[in-house]
């Protein structure tokens, strides 16, 4: 069954906030990993790991250094999942 | 010109305590930091040793959990030791480029390690966490503390086994007297409370079976010693020159006036029975403090409980001491906290100086039948020790033939 955006940006910053404490308030759409959330490159390996695993996706490698912003992730989850 | 260097900071968390306070207070009251371990590998792997000394406050009640997720436990205790030593000394402002690092474990981080090989084959590659390495590696500890206080002279690593935290300590002195630091966060960690390192120890019979009665397992001198206890914790000192430490008004605990590193070349676990080097390292450690033997009031044993290295840092203590031996009290508190490895020394370093700051040496629990070949004055109830200045040695051994000895003196203004 078919995850909305909404369901998945719940989802996506409850593993946020449990690798890296951020509220999951501050997890937006439109909030760049790195630039806003001050994700690092090893913090965000473990956030895509997990997500692979709540969210029954693939996320290959080289696909996550096109993952900027929570939106981009969160649509690349949805559509994976479709 | 030789530099004066005091300690104006502690910290530990051991099986006794989650700080420094609480943990002398239960060595004094002569409390015992050992007890069975209730974990389901006792059972599932048949270990062959049932109990050990854990750290009495798990270092998940102290950090956040995103903190935890970081560090490998060994790397916790060592954070949580270093904030206490750190917010002890008045959390000086030092210039970074000043303030160094000498941080020791035995180990390192073991339970990364293992934990990441049993993900790797039960999960796949993908699934090793990708802070596997900078958690697993020895100078971990070392590094977490740098970057919590700003230490930008150098983050360094002693590894010599038990003997580590001693060495970390001893190697400050040079890094304080070279001139181009004024402070060092030193000490040393260990979180090896697994499977793996005990049933390791437990295959060479190094460690206590005394699985039906934990808390009289670890009993240095006695004459029914079988062995050491794992523990596990970490202990950190604040060391600085004597001028920096005046300058800011610090309170001063004790003066590190000396430390000695030797290495037998012997074996690579029996200790040297002559005890050569062993000997050499404190007499090299008292010349560094300037003092004699006839100075020593205290001494914290190495004494880890088991048969033969009880005896062979005697014969090494005698041959520094001869018959002044039998007139220093002399304390094992590896009998209350087990053996930290490569925190021992740094918590034991604590008790040394905390002894003459407080003119009270610890007691050794445990002692009900002195080993008639080791007549030591220990101490088995608290003791005052007397007025004017003071001197205590500490020493730590290790596996690889490492001997390790640093020296405080008490302090007065």
């Amino acid at each position: 069954m078919a995850l909305s955006q909404a369901e998945v940006l719940s989802g996506l910053a409850e593993l946020v906030n449990e690798e890296t404490g951020i509220s999951t308030g501050d997890v937006q759409l439109d909030k760049s990993f790195s630039d806003d959330l001050d994700i690092d490159s090893i913090s965000m390996m473990t956030i895509v790991v997990n997500a692979e695993d709540k969210f029954g996706v693939k996320i290959p490698d080289e696909e996550v250094k096109n993952l900027i912003t929570v939106g981009d992730a969160v649509n690349f989850i949805v559509s994976a999942n479709a | 010109m030789t530099k004066k260097i005091v300690v104006t900071g502690v910290g530990a968390t051991t099986p006794l305590g989650g700080d420094v306070p609480s943990t002398w207070q239960a060595l004094l009251a002569g409390e015992s930091g050992i007890s069975t371990l209730e974990k389901e590998w006792i059972a599932k792997y048949e270990i062959p040793v049932t109990f050990a000394g854990q750290a009495k406050v798990p270092a998940s009640e102290v950090l956040t959990p995103q903190e935890a997720k970081r560090l490998d436990p060994s790397s916790q205790f060592a954070l949580i030791a270093a904030r206490e030593a750190w917010a002890d000394a008045g959390s000086p402002e030092v210039d970074p480029i000043r303030l160094a690092v000498e941080y020791a474990t035995g180990i390192g981080g073991v339970w990364t390690l293992l934990d990441a090989y049993d993900t790797l084959r039960e999960k796949g590659p993908r699934r090793v966490l990708p802070m596997t390495v900078p958690m697993l590696m020895p100078n971990g500890p070392a590094a977490a503390i740098g970057m919590e206080i700003a230490a930008r002279a150098g983050v360094r690593t002693a590894v010599s086994a038990c003997a580590s935290g001693t060495e970390a300590i001893a190697n400050s002195i040079a890094l304080l007297q070279s001139g181009e630091v004024d402070v060092v966060v030193a000490g040393g960690c260990e979180a090896a409370i697994h499977p793996m390192p005990i049933a390791a120890f437990a295959s060479m019979h190094a460690l206590s079976r005394r699985n039906d009665n934990p808390k009289a397992a670890s009993r240095p001198y006695d004459v029914n010693r079988d062995g050491f206890v794992m523990g596990e914790g970490a202990g950190a000192l604040v060391l600085e020159t004597e001028e920096h430490a005046l300058a800011r008004g610090a309170k001063i605990y004790a003066e590190l006036a000396g430390g000695a590193v030797t290495s037998d070349a012997h074996h690579i676990t029996a200790p040297d029975p002559e005890g050569t080097a062993a000997a050499r390292a404190v007499l090299k450690a008292l010349k560094q403090a300037n003092a004699t033997i006839d100075d020593v009031a205290h001494i914290n044993a190495h004494a880890t409980s088991t048969p033969v290295g009880d005896i062979a840092e005697y014969h090494a203590l005698l041959r520094v001491f001869g018959d002044k031996l039998g007139s220093i009290p002399i304390s094992a508190t590896k009998a209350a906290t087990g053996h930290l490895l490569g925190g021992a020394g740094a918590i034991e370093a604590i008790f040394t100086l905390l002894a003459l700051h407080h003119r009270k040496a610890p007691p050794t629990i445990n002692l009900d039948n002195q080993d008639p070949e080791i007549p030591l004055d220990v101490v088995t109830k608290p003791r005052e020790l007397p007025a004017g200045q003071l001197v205590a040695v500490s020493n730590s051994f290790g596996f690889g033939g490492h001997n390790a000895v640093i020296v405080f003196k008490s302090y007065e203004a």
